[in-house]
């Protein structure tokens, strides 16, 4: 393709020429310019190359600006990954029993009636008990953090949704069909929050993260905690954020503030 | 003692017998397409696949199983032996824009998986056809599946 263009290329002008490199660097500079752009393109890792651990995906969440009765990311995470709400599948199985990747919980303290909600999703744990207690190694935690269950080697015993201390894991019970290409699921497996891995691995950020921006709420923040200089470790090096159940010292990817 | 040339003659003589003889039969069975249910052979997108077709044949099981755990577990995501892109360029829209359903004879892989007695399990959780804005996927949608009546709070699905 480059080499067809080539002639094409030395046939402009120099002027022409100039002109181009000085509208590209112009372009890469409005990029760069908020901070943003420039560490979600530094994020995109090429295709063949294997995640490391030198990143570590997580989240903040601000629940000081998640909406009451909002379920944008819970809507966003079902239409990306094809489960639940709209989706054709599980039309036998009780409304407790349906796929459940993020749900959102009401919070409301008994003493002072102070009421608030947030979303839950799969912790994303450093240490994961879903992981621990996987008779087959298909819950596995990947090197860049993220928490999944390779559903090729998954049995279905369903140990790890039993072990989740966050309730996070949902198991299959139907037979599905129509599955998104890139978030396949099927009866008798678990499934949970993948931190939409097939985005993250091309540099964007998940989908509930994206909604929640969309809706112009800005509630949750993604990014690499093992990078000092993304928003989210900036942010979580100045403010005060709450782990669910640190008790656990699971050293979880999704933190939490105003709970 | 018979001689070779004579064992030649008679040899080639029963050939021409049983090959006459038996002509009726097997042109109603190529008639009938035969009692072995042959693969179809499904128009693919591209013109020329990631390996020659023998090779294909014959590991394409060992590619995309080696490439599932690159992917699964490393998040390699190269698209040269990805089960995503052999959907995509072999399951081709049908006449009225529907996709072929994997239960039928018409979708590439259970064409010749029919042929060579193979279950898979392949497409009990990956998708069979690529996306896109295929007619049966939005009528599917639609047509509105039981769920939206119970939980009308989070909104449609629509693609």
């Amino acid at each position: 393709m480059n080499e067809q263009q080539t002639p094409a290329t030395e046939g402009c002008s120099s002027s022409r020429r100039n002109f181009l490199t000085g509208a590209i660097a112009t372009v890469a500079g409005v990029a760069v310019a908020p901070g943003i752009s420039l560490i979600s393109l530094a994020q995109a890792r090429p295709a063949d190359e294997a995640v490391s651990k030198d990143t570590r995906w997580g989240m903040l969440i601000d629940t000081s600006k998640c909406a009451d009765g909002c379920t944008d990311c819970v809507t966003a995470c079902a239409k990306e990954n094809g489960w639940g709400i709209g989706s054709t599948d599980e039309q036998h199985s009780a409304d407790t029993q349906r796929a459940q990747w993020i749900r959102k919980v009401d919070l409301r303290d008994k003493h002072t009636g102070y009421t608030h909600t947030l979303p839950m999703l799969c912790q994303h744990c450093e240490n994961p008990p879903c992981v621990d207690v996987c008779p087959t190694g298909a819950s596995f935690r990947r090197a860049d953090g993220i928490v999944l269950v390779d559903k090729h080697i998954c049995i279905g015993c369903r140990y790890c949704m039993m072990a989740c201390p966050y309730k996070a894991r949902s198991f299959v019970h139907e037979v599905l069909e129509d599955q998104k290409p890139y978030a396949p699921r099927g009866k008798g497996t678990v499934e949970s929050c993948t931190f939409c891995v097939h985005r993250t691995d091309a540099g964007r950020t998940p989908a509930c993260v994206e909604a929640c921006a969309v809706g112009d709420h800005h509630a949750m923040l993604f990014g690499d905690l093992n990078d000092p200089r993304s928003e989210l470790s900036q942010r979580l090096s100045k403010e005060a954020s709450t782990q669910v159940r640190a008790d656990l010292g699971l050293n979880v990817g999704v933190r939490y503030q105003g709970i | 003692m018979i001689s070779l040339a004579k064992w030649s003659r008679l040899l080639a003589l029963a050939v021409v017998a049983f090959v006459l003889l038996t002509a009726p039969a097997r042109a109603e069975e190529e008639a009938e397409g035969g009692r072995v249910p042959m693969p179809n052979e499904v128009e693919a997108k591209g013109k020329q696949c990631v390996q020659p077709t023998d090779v294909m044949r014959r590991n394409h099981m060992q590619f995309i199983l080696h490439h599932r755990d690159e992917t699964m577990h490393k998040g390699i995501r190269t698209k040269q032996y990805s089960l995503k892109e052999c959907i995509n360029c072999h399951v081709q829209p049908k006449a009225d824009g529907s996709y072929p359903s994997i239960h039928t004879k018409e979708h590439f892989c259970n064409s010749c998986h029919t042929y060579a007695a193979v279950h898979i399990d392949c497409f009990e959780c990956h998708a069979t056809h690529p996306v896109g804005n295929a007619s049966d996927v939005a009528a599917k949608t639609e047509t509105g599946p039981q769920s939206m009546d119970k939980a009308p709070a989070a909104g449609g699905m629509a693609q």
